[in-house]
């Protein structure tokens, strides 16, 4: 979707500004925060994709005014909710109201490393590869209601791919909980003044990791 | 700051009534073991972090061998060598070098190398940064007080899948003859992002 989570290429944040010797966790919700959605995932009645498109249909202003992790709240009791795990009227009670349903696994004490662990998302490929490097591609001129990895300052641009990193799970699929639908994955790069057009930075160069969908032949 | 309103003690107490809300809720239904979050919490708070990445860098400053085979596949590398732990999949290192340097950024959301960095600050996370490094990266480099020759081209990456990249900076000079882990002192998190550069060794207190 063409969110404000989209951020690449605005103007008017302001400076970045580095806090020195951060620590890891500002308080200590925030780590309960990334270890629920830890073991949501877990659970795989959930997944990454659908943790980010949850990110990503919160309202615009709430996105960029809370803190990250009080995203990552609000995205896991979105999905909490969505899943069916848990019920609103449950989150309005603070407690348990009814036995949740049953899922593929839970993360116990003996398997706490999992946690700690990225999955691979490589997955066999269902064809061959459409494109190889050195091939120039132009990304397609999109708008997708749902979730999508390509990025709205990267559409409809003319760029190279560099590489292939492989077949992955494809977000866009995944997302809407509907299988992983695997998909070539590829470093394609892109000239700045490609990207941003007279006046940019003529020694920047972009890539972004695009699916095969994205992309077309020129 | 909106990324600020942990500090805010209002909100803070309505944020921490729905967390522990919902921690009841999934220990209640068995989905959850208060026990694992806090040995998750701990992990990342103790056992991760750019201590990770600042080895694997030194590492790479002083090995050929090992620096070639990080930059094939930094995964494999990384797990091979044993000495570093286990590292996720799909992680790719990316080497700077007079004519290129490298930035690392997810537009999208946060997408970080946690592995070898540990959890990503406040700022990577922000919108300033994810809004302005892919357009104009010298002014970011500007707020982080670098400055680069105009004739070094910049590379940004933007993690847009479940790719993690790690930059594998310069060795700084004058640096011959140290040892790996005084060398790991001179590397620095922001270093492996690509917003800063490693300490110089004068700057070294040791």
């Amino acid at each position: 979707m063409n969110g404000v989570h989209d951020l690449g290429g605005f103007h008017g944040f302001g400076k970045v500004e580095p806090e020195a010797d951060e620590p890891p966790f500002h308080a200590p919700w925030e780590g309960r925060v990334l270890g629920l959605q830890r073991a949501l995932l877990y659970t795989r009645a959930w997944n990454l994709d659908r943790f980010r498109d949850a990110q990503e249909r919160l309202p615009a202003q709430v996105y960029l005014s809370v803190s990250y992790y009080h995203r990552w709240l609000l995205a896991v009791l979105r999905g909490a909710v969505e899943t069916g795990l848990v019920g609103a009227d449950e989150l309005e009670a603070g407690h348990a109201l009814r036995p949740g349903p049953a899922v593929q696994r839970t993360l116990k004490q003996s398997a706490v490393g999992a946690a700690f662990m990225r999955p691979a998302f490589g997955r066999p490929p269902p064809r061959a590869a459409r494109f190889k490097p050195g091939d120039r591609v132009r990304t397609r001129n999109t708008h997708p209601s749902g979730h999508t990895r390509l990025p709205r300052y990267a559409r409809d641009k003319v760029g190279t791919v560099e590489s292939i990193h492989g077949c992955h799970v494809y977000p866009d699929v995944a997302a809407t909980g509907q299988g992983e639908d695997p998909q070539w994955l590829y470093a394609v790069v892109f000239r700045g003044p490609d990207l941003w057009g007279e006046g940019s930075d003529p020694t920047l160069t972009v890539s972004i990791d695009a699916f095969e969908p994205y992309l077309e032949p020129t | 700051m909106s990324d600020h309103d942990h500090d805010d003690g209002s909100h803070l107490s309505e944020i921490q009534l729905r967390v522990r809300a919902l921690e009841t809720i999934l220990t209640e239904k068995g989905y959850v073991d208060p026990t694992v979050l806090d040995q998750i919490v701990e992990h990342f708070e103790t056992k991760v972090g750019p201590h990770v990445g600042a080895k694997v860098v030194a590492r790479a400053w002083v090995d050929p061998t090992f620096r070639s085979n990080l930059l094939a596949d930094a995964t494999k590398a990384i797990t091979e060598s044993g000495r570093f732990g286990t590292i996720g999949e799909h992680l790719i290192a990316v080497e700077n070098t007079p004519e290129q340097h490298n930035m690392v950024v997810c537009t999208l959301c946060s997408c970080y190398p946690w592995d070898v960095l540990g959890l990503p600050p406040v700022w990577y996370k922000s919108a300033p940064y994810r809004s302005r490094v892919v357009m104009d990266p010298r002014s970011v480099l500007a707020d982080f007080g670098v400055t680069l020759p105009p004739t070094t081209g910049i590379r940004v990456w933007d993690s847009t899948a479940e790719t993690r990249y790690l930059v594998l900076p310069q060795r700084p000079a004058g640096t011959e003859g140290w040892s790996e882990e005084r060398l790991a002192s001179l590397v620095t998190r922001d270093s492996m992002i690509g917003t800063g550069l490693p300490a110089q060794p004068g700057a070294q207190t040791s």
